[in-house]
Order: structure tokens, then C-alpha cells, then sequence
């Protein structure tokens, strides 16, 4: 019947990539804080592929960092290989992406758990969160019962957690650790609409048993950028990546054993994401493609285990050995790890406000792959915002809501809270219609001063980010200030790089304007030019060259955000209100938008609900 | 909110003697002085104080539209509280309708269903106690609009914008692919492939617009089906209203094997008239897609004219025609009253709130039946301004889409990379998508993941 094992604040279940964060930040934030674990040697753990960032997830990394989160930091510290994707297709999809050393990560991201003050980081299964007056009551399943203000749900993948391979299929969470059994029928008692979901992994390789020797070989970039604003030692590439591909006899067997696979089979209820296929769902939905590429990628500096990106699968581990031999390079592999899926329970995210708060149960919050996403960026950064709300409220501040206008951080949440998850969520630069502003290289100039504000980012790197403010600012004005004649010299310039001449003056900036000219093309004749970081010269390059595109960008958020700041009460019945149509009624029912804006993104409301709203509202203003 | 400024024609049904369009916002003054010249010499709109008129004329380009008179009201002096300039011009469809056009054309938006009553009630031109009843008026014309919307995409435009759309989304898709999964084999684009796309594109819309000043104008009206089974007399019908044989008339049943189209004016009121081919389960190919279209028109239709033979008996497909066309505004005919009767007039009495006996043959109950129309319509007060606006919207997002495709071409030609290119892509496939309620976004989200095999 358990034993009252004392108070904290802020209770976290689960210390993957969300847990981390939201722990971190509620502790720092002040609140006493415990995070709970099923297993003490699986906190941070990276069960998937053993990198962070990529195309979307990289700027979610580099907004973690700017709020003050601690991902960026540790996959710094753990980086094997750095690559800069999309250079050449434009600054807003630049992404950043490092293969990581994963059981170093692991254990400097637990390391700094155990440092943190107001930390607590515990194992223990929670088995059941019930409310307590208006706190609320975390079991673990040795029976201690804490009494806590805030709960953080992030489960993972492990809440309900159950692995396939084949016809073989167990009740598990990832990596072969236990799975969280119990707490789903505690979270269904206190109301919340769970469903489940699928996700998957490759095969893990001995690197010896690998030839090489055929294979393309994938290197980092040089020289390497960090992910956080505050790492300055040089980091290095330490490793090579391979690439090789399926072919006609890996599809063939895959094909002879699709009936083998459990979810052609049908023993896989949840859904899994469209985005991270399995190679078998790859072979059948795109049976004209000849080939499919794949990855092998280091686990770690001290192993040799490797990963074999793009071939997850839940085939039996019989048909995998044969499928995976099939493949350059693997003719003669040792899988030391086998591919498998796993299916896991996660909640219907329209629940939550935007602080990733329930809307009827205050005070317990989710994040991760519990709210119906993917990826270990993502979880992060819903942790961060959920461990900063769960700390701001107890503290009696304002919360702190993200808009899409100033994040992907906050379009990932709106996307989830606001369209709800029919499949595991990805990040995509594709989803923000505002990418062009929201870049990862500005990710600082966007929420620094929001992470300042809340008490995330100290005094000295603060002053940091002011002094390189300050210089964009100054290095933007000496542009406009400073007009070249047209002389021979920069005529030679202009048309060697294929551009026009020019016959009169012209002012820096609008050299720079033009988008073959850049900073480097023009040192010889710009002496005056300070002595600057890279990446103030970065910043500068990118505002001038875009601006018309950020300036109508800018226009465009604003319009957005006077609908955002029109509040809708949320314990209103709309079916009470005339003139909204009967589809419109149910969705804002359900969804309960807190603004107009949120209210507008709802498929299913018309604008001429919208106005309907705003006369409602202004009618109420008035009286 | 209200920093837009709004046009739209404020009389009923265009018919009139006089048709006023009112125009709203900042602004509303400046702009329609860019149109009108005043027949008193030195004198401007801006000159002018609130509640005062001026006539003069509407000129687009030295081309004299109409001699109209203006009146100008101030803020807050207005209906809405704006700056509002209402336009008295001659009445009829035609010049009321390029007016409208001359005042968008000039930067006005159309004005969305019950917007000026919306504007009025937000700049305090109200009674708190009258918000519930604007919320009615909004959500009406919301509904009205939504018909119109929906009758315009039945039309030849919306199915080429449609067609465009899509091209425009699967460029999109490839550029959206490619950036989100750099690694992956989704084959590379190029500025150049982007560019021809979209001059492909740009050509295609420049051909839509055109059509949409070429007579798409006169093509307004009430849209009113006449629905029967074969040979109870609708083609007859027709050229009753139309006044001259439209349709080929014989004894043989299914000889109007598709629908056939007619403007009719009754008094003030424009009705679009398709002659359908009949109702009756056929095996007859070219016969079957008329039947098909039929009952798709009855879907979208402002009015349907039921007809039925007094001389024959109820057949189950009278009784299909009845069950189509609930809860659309229609009028029954009993049709043949000078042959015997065997029909169950009662019957058709309790499933039609409007029933007309005739004889077409003979002619000799048009005006009963003109009036009974004109009640219908009056009473569903199905409006062709919201048609005229549910077009000018139509043709106002392409001019936006078109614009939009204009900044793609600037920003290839300038050199800009495809990240920008991309955005200025689906500003106007946003547009576009505005006609039919969808986002961008999502749709080529989606798409990614049907095209490219992508993913880890």
C-alpha cells in the first residue's frame, strides 16, 4: 500500500531526451526536483541512431540551447562526426547534424544530472499518478509514494512498451530494459485519450566483420561548428561514415518473407511513422525502386558496435541475418543487436495547452514521445518547455508559450496540441511557413532573451550575446554607411563574378545584396572592415541578402500574432453560441483553442466562424 | 482588423434600375478617386465632406465604364464607421459587375459574406444587444457563400485552377523533399526545371483570367435545374421560359441527353436554366454521364424546377426525382393538365410547398408560373451578388497566386537560393488553396511521403 517517502516539487517520469530537460529546467529554475527512471544505466540513453540534429532537429537543437537546455551542450561534448546539411540551398534549411558517441552521451548527461542542484535522480517505476487536492500523489513500484506539485509524464517509448521481431514478441522497452506496465491504467483513470503507437530500429554491426573497402566513404565537415552558442574549443572529426545500398536479391527475400513480418501480418496495432519506414515498408510502398540507401554509421568511440541507418525492420532475425548479407559490405556481418519494433502507448496531444500542461488536469504536463512525437530532439524540446512551465507556475510567474512565428520549437507544439498526431510526429523544415526567419544560425537572437528572462542563461553568456548583437547592429549600419566608386577594381570583382557593373557609387550593403557577392569576394577593397566572429559576418550576410523575403515574413507574423493575442475562455460552451456552424461547434469543443490564432488553424473553422468568434469576443470586451 | 479595404455590391440582384457598390476602409476615398472623374471641373471625391455626392464617370484606362454618381461618408459618419464611398451605377449584371471589377482591380478585396455588418458592429456602430443577430447575418452569408463557392468550382476555372494547384504542389513537394532529406536519393531540382514549371504555370493562369473577362459575366444568374423523367415536357418547359426552341423536342424519351443552358430574365431576377436529360436508369452510355451530371448540378443548384406527367401515374423514379431534391429550393410542375389524369396530384401537393398545374403545350399558365418562381426565389433570397462575389474572389486569389509566381521567377532570376524560391511557392499555392478550404502545408507534407521514399 506504499509509504510517504517525502515531497519535491516537480516529479519527472523518465530520464530520456524530455525527462533530461524538463528535470533540468525545473531544478534550475529553482523547484526541488526528482526524476524518475525504470533503469539507472538507461538515462539518456539514444536507443535509435546515434546522432543528434538533422534537417528541422538541428534548429530544435540549436533552440534548446538558446532557451538554456542542455542537449546542445552534451552532444558537443560527445561529437564524433559534424556535417552541415543543405550547404547551397539556402540559409534556412541549413541543418546541423553530429554522429555521437551514445554511451558517452549517456553518461555525461546522467553525470550532470547527479551535479545539478535541486535534483533528485531516482529509480523506480511510477506505477500511479493520482491527484491529491491540488497536488499530486507519484507511486513507484516499491511502493514510495511522493507527494508533488507538478508531474512531468515522459515515457517514451517504454509506457506500455512491447517488441516485435517476427513472430516473436514480448512486453518490453527499448534496448532490452523493462517496460513502464502499470502507469497506463493510471493515466486513463484520470481521463486522458491514449492510443498506440509504433517506432522502430536497425541492426547493430560488428565493425570487423564489415568490408569496407567497396564502400562510399561519408566524412565530416570542416571546420566543425558546435551546436551550442557556448562551446568555444575547437572540436574535431574523429570518424568516417559508409554508404551502400539494397539490391535486386535483398528485395527478393524480403518479398518471399513480407507474411513473416508482424505488421504485413497484422499483429501490429499502433501506427508508425511515415517518415522512418522500415526497409520492408520501403520495398513494397515503392516497389519500381531498384535500390535503397543505407548508412553505416559508429556507435561510439569505444565500441564496435555500428549502425545501420535505413534498414529497420521487424522481420524474424533469420530472414534479417539473410537480408542484411545480401548487401555490400555485409556479406559477412555479425549482428551483434537485432532490428526490431516496438509499440508503445502515447496520448492524444489536443489535451494540452500549449504549455504542454493537461487542459483538465493542472499541474500534470507531458512531453516526448508520450505526446505523440518522435525523435530525440523533439522530445527534447518539449521536456524544456514543459519542466519551465511546470517551475513558472509553481513559482507563481507567467508561462511561457512559444508561438510558431518565433520557434520550431513552438511549431512543433502548436502543430501537436492544435492538429493532434496521427502518426509519430518528425520535425520538417517543410512544417514552419515562417523558415526563412526562423533559421538555426539566428536560433540566439530569437530566444535568448526569453531563456534570460526566465532564468536559463546566466549573466556571463548574456553579456555574450549582447556584445554580438551589438556588433550585427553596428557591422549593419557601417554597410549602409560605406559607398565604393566604381572603380576598376571592383568592376573586375563584380563581373568575375558574374554580375553587372557598376558607373556610379554604391553603398556596401548593396553590393551584398546581390547574391553572387559575398563578405570574402570583397576583402581586398573593404580595409576598413572590423575584425569580427564568423558568425556575426554569417548574420549580417544572411539579413541583407534576404531581407525582403524576412521583411514580408515579418509582416506576415504580425498579422498572425494579433489573432494569437485575441485570448477564447476555455471553460465556454461554443455549442451556445448561434452563428457558428455545427462542425466548428464540435472541434472548438474539443480542442478548446486559447486564441483566435489557434482557433483559426483548426480544420473544420471556417473564417466566417472566425468572425463569428470576433464579434463574440468584442461583444463581451464591451460588456 | 479593418485595415483592408472592402468592396462589394450592396443592392439585390443587379436587375435594378440603379446598382450601388459600396466600398469601406482606409483608405476606400483615395482609391475610388483613382476611378472617378467628376463632371464639375477641379473636383475630386477627396474634396468632398461626408454625406455629400458628386456625378461623374467610372474610367479604367481612358475606357469610360459608366456615368455614376459617388457619395462619400466620413468616419465614423458611415454605416461601418470607415470611410465608405458608395456608387450609384446603372443597374444590370453586366455594368454593375465591371464597376465592381474597376474598384478591385484598383486594390480592394472583396468583401467576405456580412463583413460591412461585422465592421459596423466592431467600430461601435452598434447595439451590444445586436452582436447575436450579426453573428446571424454572418453565418447566412457564410452558408451562401459556401453554395456559391461550391457552384463555382463546378465550373471549367476552378478545374484549371485545380489542375494548376496540383502542378505547382508537386513542385513544391520536390523542393520540400529534397531540403528535408538531403541525404536521401530524391533526385536533385534545379532553378532552371522551378522556372519552367512555373512559367508553365503563369501562362495558364494569365489564360484563366483572360476567360474570366471574356463574357464569364453574363453567365450569372440563378442556377436552376429542370429535372423530370424523360419526356414529362422539361425541354418544352425550357423554351416556354427561354421564349424559343432551345432544345430538340420529340416523343422519344431521352432525346436531351445532356444539360443545356439558358439565361432568362423574369422581371429582376437572372435565372441560368439547364435542361437536364431525363431521370430514368439507362444502359445508354452517353445518356448515363447526362443522368450522372444532372443529379451532381441538383447538388449545386439555386432552384429546381420538378416536372411531372398529370396523364401517366407516379413511376419510382418520380419518386427518386422527390427524394433527390430534399432540402434543395424547388417547384413542382404537373404538367400535360390538358390530357386525363392519372397522377396523384395530392401526392406531389405534400412534398412540395410550390406546386404549378400547366399545360406547356398550350401555354396557358406562364404568368402563374413566372410569379411562383419569383416567390421561390425571393423567399430563399438566393442572391447573384454572392455569385458575383464568390467569382471576384475566385479571380482576386489567382491575381495573388499569379503575383506570387512572379516573385518565384525575380527571385530565381536574381540568383536567391531555393529555400526563398520555396516560400514564395507556397505563398501561392496558398492562395490558390484559399478557394478550396485546404492548406499548403499539409498537402505537401503528405505528398513527401507518397512520392519519395524517404525516411530512415
Amino acid at each position: 500500500m506504499g509509504y510517504d517517502a517525502g515531497k519535491y516539487d516537480v516529479a519527472v517520469i523518465g530520464a530520456g531526451h524530455a525527462g533530461i530537460e524538463a528535470g533540468l529546467a525545473a531544478a534550475r529554475l529553482g523547484c526541488k526536483t526528482a526524476i524518475f527512471t525504470i533503469n539507472m544505466d538507461a538515462v539518456g540513453n539514444c536507443p535509435c541512431n546515434p546522432s543528434i540534429g538533422g534537417t528541422a532537429k538541428g534548429h530544435l537543437v540549436r533552440e534548446i540551447d538558446a532557451l538554456g537546455g542542455e542537449m546542445a551542450k552534451t552532444a558537443d561534448e560527445c561529437m564524433l562526426q559534424m556535417r552541415m546539411l543543405n550547404r547551397g540551398k539556402g540559409p534556412a534549411v541549413h541543418s546541423l547534424r553530429m554522429q555521437i558517441d551514445r554511451k558517452k552521451y549517456a553518461s555525461v548527461m546522467k553525470h550532470k544530472l547527479e551535479l545539478q542542484e535541486n535534483l533528485d535522480l531516482r529509480q523506480g517505476e511510477i506505477v500511479s499518478v493520482e491527484r491529491n487536492g491540488d497536488e499530486w500523489i507519484v507511486e513507484t513500484r516499491l511502493g514510495s509514494r511522493f507527494t508533488v506539485k507538478a508531474v512531468i509524464v515522459a515515457t517514451g517509448t517504454y509506457l506500455g512498451g512491447k517488441v516485435f521481431v517476427g513472430d516473436v514478441s514480448y512486453e518490453s522497452g527499448p534496448d532490452g530494459i523493462f517496460p513502464a506496465t502499470f502507469l497506463t491504467r493510471s493515466l486513463l483513470k484520470l481521463g486522458l485519450r491514449l492510443r498506440r503507437f509504433k517506432t522502430g530500429t536497425p541492426a547493430r554491426v560488428l565493425k570487423s566483420s564489415i568490408d569496407f573497402s567497396d564502400l562510399e566513404e561519408q566524412a565530416g565537415d570542416e571546420p566543425v561548428i558546435p551546436f551550442s552558442y557556448e562551446t568555444v574549443n575547437p572540436l574535431e572529426n574523429t570518424v568516417l561514415c559508409h554508404i551502400s545500398w539494397t539490391n535486386e536479391n535483398t528485395k527478393k527475400i524480403i518479398l518471399d518473407n513480407i507474411h513473416r513480418s508482424p505488421l504485413y501480418g497484422g499483429k501490429i496495432e499502433g501506427i508508425g511513422p511515415r517518415y522512418c519506414p522500415s526497409i520492408e515498408d520501403k520495398i513494397v510502398r515503392f516497389a519500381d525502386k531498384e535500390r535503397h540507401q543505407l548508412f553505416i554509421e559508429p556507435c561510439g568511440a569505444d565500441t564496435e558496435e555500428m549502425y545501420i541507418q535505413g534498414m529497420s525492420s521487424s522481420l524474424p532475425e533469420d530472414v534479417q541475418i539473410d537480408f542484411y548479407h545480401t548487401i555490400k559490405g555485409l556479406e559477412n556481418a555479425l549482428i551483434m543487436r537485432s532490428a526490431y519494433a516496438i509499440e508503445y502507448d502515447c496520448v492524444d496531444p489536443v489535451q494540452m495547452y500549449a504549455t504542454l500542461e493537461f487542459k483538465d488536469l493542472p499541474g500534470l504536463y507531458g512531453a516526448g514521445q508520450f505526446n505523440g512525437s518522435s525523435g530525440y530532439e523533439e522530445a527534447a524540446a518539449q521536456g524544456l518547455v514543459a519542466g519551465i512551465n511546470a517551475a513558472l507556475k509553481i513559482k507563481g510567474k507567467e508561462p511561457l508559450l512559444l508561438d510558431r512565428a518565433g520557434s520550431y520549437i513552438g511549431t512543433l507544439i502548436d502543430d501537436l496540441v492544435t492538429k493532434g498526431a496521427n502518426e509519430p510526429y518528425r520535425m520538417m523544415t517543410s512544417r514552419s511557413e515562417y523558415r526563412l526567419i526562423l533559421r538555426q544560425d539566428n536560433a540566439d537572437t530569437r530566444l535568448t532573451p526569453i531563456g534570460y528572462k526566465i532564468g536559463l542563461i546566466n549573466e556571463d553568456r548574456w553579456n555574450k550575446f549582447l556584445v554580438k548583437q551589438q556588433q550585427i547592429k553596428d557591422e549593419l549600419s557601417r554597410l549602409s554607411d560605406t559607398v565604393f566608386s566604381p572603380t576598376i577594381e571592383l568592376n573586375n570583382i563584380l563581373v568575375s563574378r558574374g554580375t553587372s557593373e557598376v558607373s556610379s557609387g554604391i553603398r556596401l550593403i548593396d553590393l551584398l545584396k546581390r547574391p553572387q557577392i559575398s563578405y570574402k569576394d570583397l576583402t581586398e577593397i573593404d580595409v576598413d572592415r572590423p575584425k569580427l566572429p564568423d558568425n556575426v559576418f554569417e548574420q549580417v550576410e544572411i539579413e541583407v541578402k534576404y531581407k525582403g523575403y524576412i521583411d514580408k515574413q515579418l509582416a506576415q507574423v504580425e498579422q498572425m500574432r494579433r489573432l494569437e493575442n485575441r485570448l477564447l475562455p476555455q471553460n465556454f460552451d461554443y455549442k451556445s453560441l448561434i452563428g457558428l456552424r455545427l462542425e466548428a461547434q464540435e472541434k472548438l469543443n474539443k480542442i478548446r483553442p486559447v486564441n483566435l490564432g489557434q482557433a483559426s488553424r483548426i480544420s473544420g473553422v471556417s473564417p466566417a466562424d472566425i468572425s463569428v468568434l470576433v464579434i463574440w469576443l468584442s461583444q463581451k470586451d464591451k460588456q | 482588423m479593418s485595415e483592408k479595404i472592402i468592396a462589394a455590391i450592396s443592392t439585390p440582384r443587379g436587375v435594378g434600375g440603379i446598382s450601388v457598390i459600396r466600398v469601406s476602409g482606409k483608405g476606400s476615398i483615395l482609391l475610388c478617386d483613382g476611378l472617378f472623374k467628376a463632371y464639375r471641373k477641379n473636383v475630386t471625391l477627396s474634396d468632398l465632406n461626408g454625406y455629400t455626392g458628386c456625378y461623374g464617370e467610372i474610367r479604367v484606362n481612358d475606357e469610360i465604364i459608366d456615368e455614376v454618381v459617388c457619395f462619400v461618408y466620413r468616419a465614423p459618419h458611415s454605416y461601418t464607421g470607415e470611410d465608405v464611398v458608395e456608387i450609384s451605377c446603372h443597374g444590370g449584371m453586366y455594368i454593375t459587375e465591371k464597376v465592381l471589377r474597376a474598384v478591385l482591380d484598383a486594390g480592394a478585396e472583396p468583401a467576405q459574406g456580412g463583413e460591412f455588418t461585422k465592421r459596423a458592429f466592431l467600430n461601435g456602430k452598434m447595439d451590444l444587444t445586436q452582436a447575436e443577430s450579426v453573428m446571424d447575418i454572418i453565418s447566412a452569408r457564410g452558408e451562401e457563400s459556401a453554395r456559391a463557392a461550391l457552384n463555382a468550382r463546378k465550373g471549367n476555372t476552378f478545374k484549371k485552377v485545380s489542375a494548376i494547384k496540383e502542378k505547382l504542389i508537386e513542385t513544391a513537394t520536390h523542393l520540400a523533399a529534397w531540403a528535408d532529406y538531403p541525404e536521401e536519393d530524391v533526385p536533385k531540382i534545379t532553378a532552371e526545371e522551378v522556372k519552367s514549371a512555373v512559367t508553365d504555370v503563369i501562362d495558364t493562369l494569365d489564360e484563366v483570367v483572360k476567360n474570366y473577362d471574356n463574357g464569364k459575366i453574363m453567365r450569372d444568374g440563378v442556377d436552376t435545374v429542370i429535372i423530370g423523367r424523360p419526356n414529362v415536357g422539361k425541354s418544352t418547359i425550357m423554351n416556354l421560359l427561354a421564349g424559343c426552341e432551345r432544345s430538340i423536342v420529340t416523343d422519344i424519351e431521352g432525346t436531351t441527353r445532356d444539360i443545356i443552358e439558358e439565361m432568362v430574365a423574369i422581371d429582376d431576377i437572372l435565372l441560368k436554366l439547364s435542361d437536364t436529360a431525363g431521370i430514368r436508369h439507362t444502359d445508354n452510355v452517353i445518356e448515363k454521364i447526362g443522368v450522372d451530371r444532372t443529379m451532381d448540378k441538383l447538388k449545386s443548384c439555386g432552384l429546381a424546377i420538378a416536372v411531372f406527367d398529370n396523364s401517366s401515374v407516379l413511376t419510382d423514379y418520380d419518386i427518386q426525382i422527390i427524394e433527390n431534391l430534399n432540402g434543395i429550393p424547388s417547384i413542382a410542375i404537373v404538367n400535360k393538365t390538358d390530357l386525363e389524369n392519372k397522377l396523384d396530384v395530392e401526392f406531389i401537393k405534400s412534398k412540395f410547398s410550390e406546386v404549378v398545374l400547366m399545360s406547356a403545350k398550350y401555354d396557358d399558365d406562364i404568368n402563374n408560373f413566372k410569379n411562383t418562381i419569383k416567390r421561390v426565389i425571393y423567399y430563399q433570397k438566393i442572391d447573384s451578388n454572392t455569385v458575383i462575389l464568390a467569382n471576384a474572389r475566385q479571380r482576386d486569389k489567382i491575381l495573388k497566386a499569379k503575383s506570387g509566381l512572379y516573385e518565384v521567377l525575380d527571385a530565381i532570376n536574381a540568383g536567391l537560393t531555393l529555400d526563398a524560391v520555396t516560400v514564395a511557392i507556397e505563398y501561392a499555392i496558398d492562395e490558390l488553396c484559399e478557394l478550396t478550404g485546404e492548406k499548403a502545408s499539409e498537402q505537401i507534407i503528405n505528398n513527401i511521403f507518397e512520392k519519395f521514399c524517404v525516411g530512415k
